[in-house]
């Protein structure tokens, strides 16, 4: 009302009279009571009267003010919770808590009553030795109070059941301690054979002394990198004692030829020795050398002039980094001075297989190991039909090597991998079509972009596979080649600390997890001075990183420089090399010719004689910087016979793959290592 | 004439003969440090050589090591002719282990020439070389 604003408002300026006065609007009510007074004074009825109860209006307006402070509350908490969960702001609440990864979880129980039993075991046995400390941990303390000394030293016999990993004899030294800790572990390794030998007294002693108390090199995984890092150790080492623990049991060998070059020979008493033809005509076994090479375990301790051991169908299951002691599934140890984990990894699986039905699992075969190649391999011979899932290059190899070999068998090969072709997440896009296509004709069905929903049995003992597509296969045999999972399972029970982007031990640039404990190979997340943190599953890294270990392990402290490279041959006619960070990510740049004649696996085999392609850079003349044959031009409809390509972050050179061109790994490894950005790709190509 | 096509992210150049015989504009630095021989700069053996093959690290490593290194500092003519005793030594230990020594077999190659300080770029088996 305009009488009551007259009281709050100054004087009304002359323009605005004006104005009124202009258009008509009689303000002359509005004149806030400073003109004549025709208005009659203000009384107290013109006071602003209570509309209702004062207590009715105040729970109102509470109720107002409320329902903004409750939208308000919860339009911020919405925002913070948002912000914490995008990773937006980060809240520094700590150190987060250290994470193991999945498979680990399930396996604390495990891992964890076997530490009660193995560090138990010290004092038991080793009483004479005088062994102090026993890293008695906290959770031993229950399982102490909990049981009596009623259960100590029954001879075997009588408590079977309760005990599975029969509890060493301790006779004369009922030590609570250790009995409660082994009767209560039941989910533990079980190992028969000491059942049998309940009747001896110190039977723990019998165990120890096959392998000897003490070592100063120990290496854990007899796989391609220990290789590498024992021929390392004794080459500087002249007399070092080496012994190597083999998870899977066998003697050293080389897993390339699994899904490569032991396909295609023609003479199967051969493959089935595990012996195959390199592309040139030479003979050799997968096994890195004779079994006579290494000293039997007996003997390290006291052969003067060292020795390298193998001892199998033993893993370590604990490190106890500080006191440099290596704890195994059998309740032996070893003490050493320096040790290397390469424990490689182990084929991860697919949840869709694990949940199918035992009839379905005795078809399917996660390919990895020798075991996984012998059983393929007779599967194969009886020519039948064959499923691969998965499109990288263990998927890749073994369709094309199978392809081949079912030839001879009328048997038949499909490929089923998510990706739109072969290799994609490694080539790019186009070469990824040209390699899908050259495996098409080697006779092999793919389906791309596709993967498994369901499987169940069918009849006839074979397998019948959903795809997310509607599609359905019917299979005698299914491959999973779908990625590895290093095996970090010592992590937990000896902390090292894993890395969870890559996988696998964490280790410094010098391979180096903790004092006097390195890792290489396939286990190993590393940091690469040149191309950052990274993890590489590949032969020739392996080698590299095992070579790397065995020198550091003996002084030298070399950090990893030496760029490893790797190959990858589909079938004698397609072949490329790569090095670096090849992913299909990353921009690229391809310079592309076409092939000719000279330019295939097989002609590089026959010229330099070895079939291990890292090894053939040494051989081959690469003295001149020109190319080694002439690339012709282009068809009208693009063939990428052969060329390079670059792979580029941040427009510095961090991948090369060599397409059908062979031995300018050194050159490569170069532009590699100097880590510039180059404007004109094509003339580095040249 | 080469051309080149854009794939997405990926680029691609087809190169012709002619373009591609001229020499390239580009060089790479020197290589800053060559391979090391046999012999290393201060007239030691190097142990870790691959031309060695697997002889300094096989069951018989430390005879070979021992006649090797006799015959390395040997000043006698013919050179070696005093080192009888390791070389006797060696060979005895090898007698032992004819699978990994064995000179015939088809999956061992020994290094040809294992008795010479040159560089060789001989590979016995299966060990990758060091680039240092």
């Amino acid at each position: 009302r305009c009488g009551s604003l007259a009281s709050r408002i100054a004087q009304p300026s002359s323009r605005v009279a004006r104005h009124g006065k202009a258009r008509g609007i009689n303000r002359s009510h509005c004149d806030r009571g400073y003109s004549n007074a025709s208005k009659k004074p203000m009384t107290m009825n013109d006071l602003p009267q209570p509309q209702g109860s004062w207590a009715k209006r105040h729970e109102r307006m509470q109720k107002k003010y409320n329902l903004q402070l409750a939208v308000g509350l919860g339009f911020a908490g919405f925002t913070l919770f948002a912000a914490k969960q995008s990773g937006l702001v980060n809240f520094y609440f700590g150190p987060g808590k250290l994470k193991f990864g999945k498979g680990v979880e399930s396996k604390e129980q495990e891992a964890a009553a076997v530490e009660e039993e193995t560090i138990t075991e010290p004092p038991a046995d080793v009483e004479s030795e005088a062994l102090p400390e026993t890293p008695v941990e906290t959770p031993l303390a229950a399982p102490i109070d909990t049981e009596s000394a009623a259960a100590p030293s029954a001879p075997v016999d009588t408590k079977p059941a309760s005990a599975p990993p029969t509890p060493v004899e301790v006779p004369a030294k009922p030590k609570q301690v250790e009995e409660a800790a082994i009767t209560e572990s039941s989910a533990v390794v079980s190992k028969s054979e000491d059942a049998k030998s309940a009747s001896t007294a110190k039977e723990s002693a019998g165990k120890v002394s096959d392998i000897p108390e003490h070592v100063p090199y120990l290496i854990i995984g007899a796989g391609t990198s220990s290789v590498a890092a024992f021929r390392a150790i004794k080459a500087k080492d002249a007399k070092a004692k080496v012994l190597v623990i083999s998870g899977e049991g066998e003697n050293p060998y080389m897993r390339p030829p699994l899904s490569k070059e032991l396909w295609y020979s023609d003479d199967i008493e051969a493959t089935n020795k595990l012996r195959f033809k390199q592309w040139n005509g030479k003979e050799r076994s997968i096994y890195f050398e004779h079994e006579e090479y290494y000293t039997p375990v007996k003997e390290l301790a006291t052969r003067e002039n060292g020795g390298i051991s193998i001892v199998k169908g033993r893993k370590v299951v604990k490190l106890d980094v500080h006191k440099k002691r290596a704890f195994m599934d059998d309740r032996s140890e070893v003490s050493y001075d320096k040790c290397l984990i390469a424990t490689g990894g182990t084929p991860k699986p697919l949840p869709v297989f694990d949940n199918a039905g035992e009839d379905v699992l005795k078809n399917v075969t996660l390919f990895r190991s020798v075991s996984d190649f012998q059983r393929l391999h007779n599967v194969a011979q009886q020519g039948k039909h064959i499923t691969i899932i998965g499109g990288g290059f263990l998927g890749s190899e073994l369709a094309c090597a199978l392809g081949y070999k079912l030839k001879a068998t009328s048997g038949s090969v499909t490929q089923i991998y998510p990706e739109a072709g072969n290799m994609g997440r490694v080539l790019p896009e186009y070469l990824s079509k040209w390699t899908t296509e050259k495996v098409k004709s080697e006779g092999i069905e793919i389906i791309p972009n596709s993967f498994v929903e369901e499987v169940k049995s069918a009849k006839d003992e074979k397998v019948k596979l959903k795809l997310n597509t509607g599609k359905e296969i019917v299979t005698d045999h299914v491959v999973v080649a779908v990625g590895l999972e290093p095996n970090v399972e010592l992590a937990q029970s000896s902390g090292l600390e894993i890395d969870d982007t890559h996988g696998g031990f964490r280790v410094n640039a010098e391979l180096e997890a903790r004092s006097n404990l390195w890792v290489a190979g396939d286990a190993a997340c590393f940091f690469d001075i040149k191309l950052g943190r990274r993890r590489v599953e590949h032969h020739d890294h392996a080698i590299v990183s095992g070579r790397l270990a065995g020198e550091n392990m003996t002084g030298s402290g070399k950090p990893y420089w030496h760029q490893s490279m790797f190959w990858s041959d589909l079938g004698p006619e397609v072949g490329y090399e790569a090095i670096g960070i090849v992913d299909s990510s990353l921009p690229t740049v391809g310079v592309l010719a076409k092939a000719t004649a000279k330019d295939t696996p097989k002609a590089v085999v026959e010229a330099t004689g070895e079939s291990l392609r890292s090894e053939t850079e040494q051989v081959a003349d690469t003295s001149s910087l020109m190319h080694s044959s002439d690339p012709h031009a282009p068809l009208k409809g693009e063939d990428y016979g052969k060329g390079i390509i670059f792979y580029l972050r941040e427009n510095i050179v961090v991948g090369i793959v060599l397409w059908n061109v062979y031995n300018w790994m050194p050159i490569a490894r170069k532009i590699i290592k100097d880590g510039k950005s180059y404007d004109d790709l094509s003339e580095v190509a040249k | 004439m080469s051309y080149c096509k854009q794939e997405g992210k990926d680029r691609v150049v087809f190169v012709t003969e002619e373009d591609h015989n001229a020499p390239a504009a580009v060089s790479l630095p020197e290589e800053d440090e060559p391979p090391a021989g046999l012999i290393q700069p201060d007239g030691e053996i190097n142990w870790a050589c691959p031309c060695l093959g697997g002889m300094t690290t096989g069951p018989c490593g430390v005879e070979f090591r021992e006649s090797f290194t006799c015959f390395h500092y040997s000043t006698a003519d013919p050179k070696g002719s005093d080192c009888f005793e390791p070389f006797s030594r060696m060979t005895e230990c090898m007698s032992q282990y004819p699978n990994v020594y064995g000179s015939k077999n088809d999956d061992r190659e020994m290094p040809k020439d294992e008795l010479t300080s040159e560089d060789s770029s001989e590979i016995g088996h299966s060990e990758v070389s060091a680039k240092a």
